[in-house]
């Protein structure tokens, strides 16, 4: 097995890999060498105090920032500096902290506008209204129905999406998240705000879409119990840099990550 | 010699613009919006001065009132039209803008009627020769108030208290009010300066030309902001260059004949060559949205 | 969402512009309808493709263009000249009215893609800017060029069409860009477009390309300002690129925040009615009080955009709105379930 072969296979399950990420905004290094690496199916977790950076590195990830330097590969494709929509269609889908829906649409089509790229219909074939149009709503519809199902929101699927309780509305911006198809999940707080009640149904559904779908998540979390129950791996960041990372038991035992989170 | 004469006029007209364009990317750069209106309360000023002149006679009684009028004018609508809309989408804030804009222009057409006023008394005649060339002391009076009005404002955001804590809201609202910054204050102050620029910039205006009409400040005042946005909206050194860039190449595009006529044209297409070119304008920084 | 049953009432405004175009078309026809009506016509038709395609653009996909009226000087223009051009040969029928309708919206389509490149690709005050930049530049080219080419400020002498049939082909036209813009809205193009309205960042996230439907929507609402041109440039004897100013622009903006931003049916509604207000009103107020038209049309924006916006109205807004009122004068009893659903239809916007 020469070099690159074995660089090869080390890699073959590895859904997301960064390469030295940083970014600098003016004089401050708001992240700073992020080296992530994750596997298939794996719960990731990505956690640290207030301005460590945890949600910049989303931000990177999703190309809303274009880095300052190093690489991002998905699935073994680099993909940095790429627009926010080619990422989202190479596989990467996302959450954000303060929950962004499409308000003055409905439940149903919040979904329906994740699927897509999932489902061909042109704009000619819009306006002139040609069979194709016909069967895509047909489909669209059907779709989001049924992942609306999967997150108990059928319900709901003519409210708007403005209309919906706070806890519903997180799990849409799932629901939509996953209606783009990707490989990837990135979940920014998705506890946020939520009662211990919510929060368990969170935790839940997020056990379930792992288990359904087989998807790889990258989890935000400030909350560390959360991030203990449900995380395999862990990489802490404080102030952009990595302060620890691994299985989730041996870095919340960590001294450094300790003091980080309650200080001196 | 033309070319000398043409810079010359360039500054002169390119400082009157940089001053409105100072109205513009101030309220810009902490309200986050384009006060549309901004031109037509150069227009209100003007016929402050025409009713002050009127009444008094002088000149500087003129700009006062005219200062005073188009303060008290621009707080009044920041306050009455633009504040309730604080937190609204941008489109709304916008739209209202125009709206005011609107309403000034044919406010002052209802009241005032459409013939323009002469304000001959504004006009200061003469000139003085370097070598062969004649500047009017008008001319000279645009650069000099321009070069003052640069100079007073760059120290008052940089030494003066209220000027850093609008440096602070412009950056982050939000952290801004944290640290105990009054922003509402903060923003009708910064409607403030930027109204009485207008006033002072009209006066220059009706110095040169004294024909007062209720469309004095649209044309200036869509050109200044193109100015502003040229050199970089948000950013005072940028309103300024942009002012000067635009009025020289005014300049220069009336004093060519094959061009003159198509000057307007000229000025806008370097706009859309700015944005295309450096989208955030000569001097200005990309901004990011928080996500 | 009900595709199977068919629902007259998504067809309400095809029927009701079909329904005008047919009455008075006969009427002319048979010789009953006089002049005052099929100018009206003509004039409404136009302003209603107007308001309609900047709709798409403002009320959906959230951004501001202030030189609609620039786009439609350049199809009256270019439209008018080759009708003129062709004239000698082809007569002022039909045929001629088509090719010049083809160039005249095309065209102002290419403009409307030139403009929209730079502009749409930044944030949403540019392409105010820009817009309102291209409509003053589009007139004063057009006035400074040569009198050979387009007349230069006399206006350019255009083909007029017979009076009796215009509004007929304007009524055509208009049913054209009801059924391209409602077609597009309600589809996923349309949500789409809407999803850059509510939230440009997570529509993007959401695998949407943002610049692509921008682009599209800027541009197929400047190849219907130029449409509307096209029949201006037929129904005037001369065209004057001053009547295509800035002003002109925002009564289009007027009529589409006073129909409600995003109402297709509401910028008809209001289009209909300022081009006939506008008419009775130039007879009513001459002079400087003509004036009065643009301060009603300023405070009308204002009030309207407060009131629609204003987070600190929430609850007023809520408290008065048409439906509560009709409910309580009609006594109504609604059920949660229909209430939600009548919010919803109100904000997609059928």
């Amino acid at each position: 097995m020469n070099e690159q072969e074995k660089i090869v296979s080390d890699n073959k399950d590895l859904v997301l890999k960064t390469e030295h990420l940083c970014i600098q905004f003016g004089g401050l290094r708001a992240v700073d060498d992020v080296n992530l690496e994750i596997r298939e199916g794996e719960l990731y977790g990505l956690i640290g105090p207030n301005g460590a950076g945890k949600t910049t590195v989303f931000n990177l990830l999703t190309g809303v920032y274009k880095p300052t330097s190093g690489k991002i590969l998905l699935n073994g494709q680099d993909i940095t500096g790429k627009a926010p929509a080619e990422i989202n269609r190479l596989g990467i889908a996302r959450t954000f902290q303060n929950i962004r829906l499409f308000n003055n649409l409905t439940v149903i089509e919040n979904v329906m506008v994740g699927l897509s790229n999932q489902i061909p219909c042109n704009m000619l074939q819009s306006i002139f209204r040609l069979p194709r149009h016909k069967a895509s709503e047909k489909e669209y519809y059907e779709r989001a129905l049924e992942l609306l199902k999967v997150f108990q929101l059928d319900e709901y699927k003519d409210y708007l999406a403005a209309n919906l309780p706070y806890g519903k509305q997180r799990k849409l911006e799932i629901a939509r998240a996953m209606a783009t198809n990707p490989t990837l999940l990135l979940l920014d707080e998705p506890a946020a705000g939520m009662n211990p009640n919510e929060t368990q149904e969170l935790m839940d559904d997020i056990t379930f879409v792992r288990r359904e779908f087989g998807m790889t998540i990258l989890l935000i979390e400030h909350d560390m119990r959360l991030v203990g129950g449900i995380c395999e791996n862990l990489t802490v960041l404080n102030f952009g840099t990595e302060l620890a990372k691994g299985d989730t038991a041996t870095v919340l035992s960590n001294p450094t990550v300790v003091k980080a989170y309650l200080g001196d | 010699m033309n070319f000398i004469a043409a810079i010359i006029n360039g500054l002169s007209s390119g400082g009157t613009y940089a001053i409105i364009a100072l109205g513009y990317t101030m309220v810009y750069g902490i309200a986050k919006m384009l006060n549309f209106a901004h031109g037509d309360i150069i227009m209100m000023g003007g016929y402050a001065m025409y009713i002050a002149l009127s009444l008094a006679g002088h000149p500087i009684l003129a700009l006062v009132a005219g200062i005073v009028f188009c303060v008290l004018l621009g707080v009044a609508i920041e306050r009455y039209a633009y504040k309730p809309l604080r937190g609204a989408a941008p489109l709304a804030v916008l739209i209202t803008a125009i709206g005011m804009s609107y309403l000034l222009q044919s406010l002052a057409q209802i009241i005032f009627g459409s013939a323009p006023k002469m304000l001959v008394k504004l006009q200061v005649p003469g000139f003085f020769m370097i070598g062969s060339l004649r500047v009017d002391y008008s001319t000279l009076i645009t650069l000099i108030v321009t070069v003052v009005v640069m100079t007073a404002l760059t120290v008052f955001i940089k030494k003066s208290k209220p000027g850093r804590a609008m440096v602070a809201v412009s950056e982050d609202r939000d952290a801004a009010l944290l640290m105990g910054i009054n922003t509402n204050a903060i923003i009708a102050i910064t409607f403030a300066i930027g109204s009485a620029l207008a006033a002072v910039a009209g006066y220059l205006m009706l110095m040169k030309a004294p024909s007062l009409s209720n469309t004095l400040g649209a044309m200036p005042g869509i050109k200044a902001f193109t100015a502003a946005v040229i050199g970089g909206i948000g950013s005072i050194p940028g309103a300024m260059v942009g002012g000067i860039l635009l009025g020289v190449v005014e300049s220069f595009s009336y004093s060519i004949p094959a061009l003159a006529p198509f000057t307007e044209a000229v000025e806008f297409s370097i706009l859309i060559v700015v944005l295309l070119v450096k989208p955030s304008g000569i001097l200005g920084k990309m901004r990011r949205e928080k996500v | 969402m009900s595709l199977k049953n068919f629902n007259w009432k998504k067809y309400t405004n095809y029927l009701v512009v079909g329904g005008v175009m047919l009455i008075f078309g006969l009427l002319s026809l048979v010789g009953v309808s006089d002049a005052s009506i099929t100018s009206l016509l003509e004039r409404i038709s136009i302003a209603a493709i107007l308001a309609v395609s900047l709709s798409m653009v403002v009320g959906f996909l959230g951004e501001l263009s202030l030189g609609h009226a620039g786009f439609m000087c350049v199809g009256a223009y270019l439209g008018g000249k080759v009708a003129a051009l062709l004239e000698p040969s082809l007569g002022n029928g039909p045929l001629n009215f088509f090719i010049a309708l083809l160039v005249g919206s095309l065209a102002a389509a290419l403009f409307g893609v030139i403009v929209g490149l730079p502009a749409l690709r930044l944030r949403g005050d540019y392409l105010a800017i820009v817009t309102l930049a291209f409509g003053e530049i589009v007139r004063s080219v057009v006035m400074n060029l040569p009198a050979k080419l387009f007349g230069g400020t006399l206006g350019l002498s255009t083909p007029r069409m017979d009076k009796k049939y215009l509004f007929i082909m304007g009524f055509l036209l208009l049913l054209a860009c009801l059924a391209v813009t409602q077609n597009l809205i309600k589809s996923k193009h349309g949500r789409a477009i809407i999803s850059i309205r509510d939230n440009e960042i997570a529509a993007r996230a959401t695998g949407i390309d943002v610049t692509k439907y921008k682009l599209f929507v800027f541009t197929i609402s400047s190849f219907f300002a130029g449409v509307a041109g096209v029949l201006y440039s037929f129904s005037m004897y001369t065209v004057q690129s001053a009547n295509f100013d800035y002003n002109y622009s925002i009564e289009i903006l007027v009529m589409v925040v006073l129909g409600g931003m995003g109402s297709i049916n509401g910028s008809l509604i209001a289009a209909a009615l300022i081009t006939f207000l506008n008419i009775q009103l130039q007879t009513m107020l001459t002079g400087d009080l003509a004036v009065l038209q643009n301060l009603f049309y300023a405070v009308i924006l204002i009030l309207i955009v407060i009131y629609r916006n204003a987070p600190g109205l929430k609850g007023f807004r809520e408290k008065y709105n048409m439906r509560t009122i009709s409910e309580k004068l009609f006594k109504k009893k609604k059920t949660v379930v229909e209430n939600a659903d009548a919010g919803e239809e109100e904000a997609t916007n059928e």
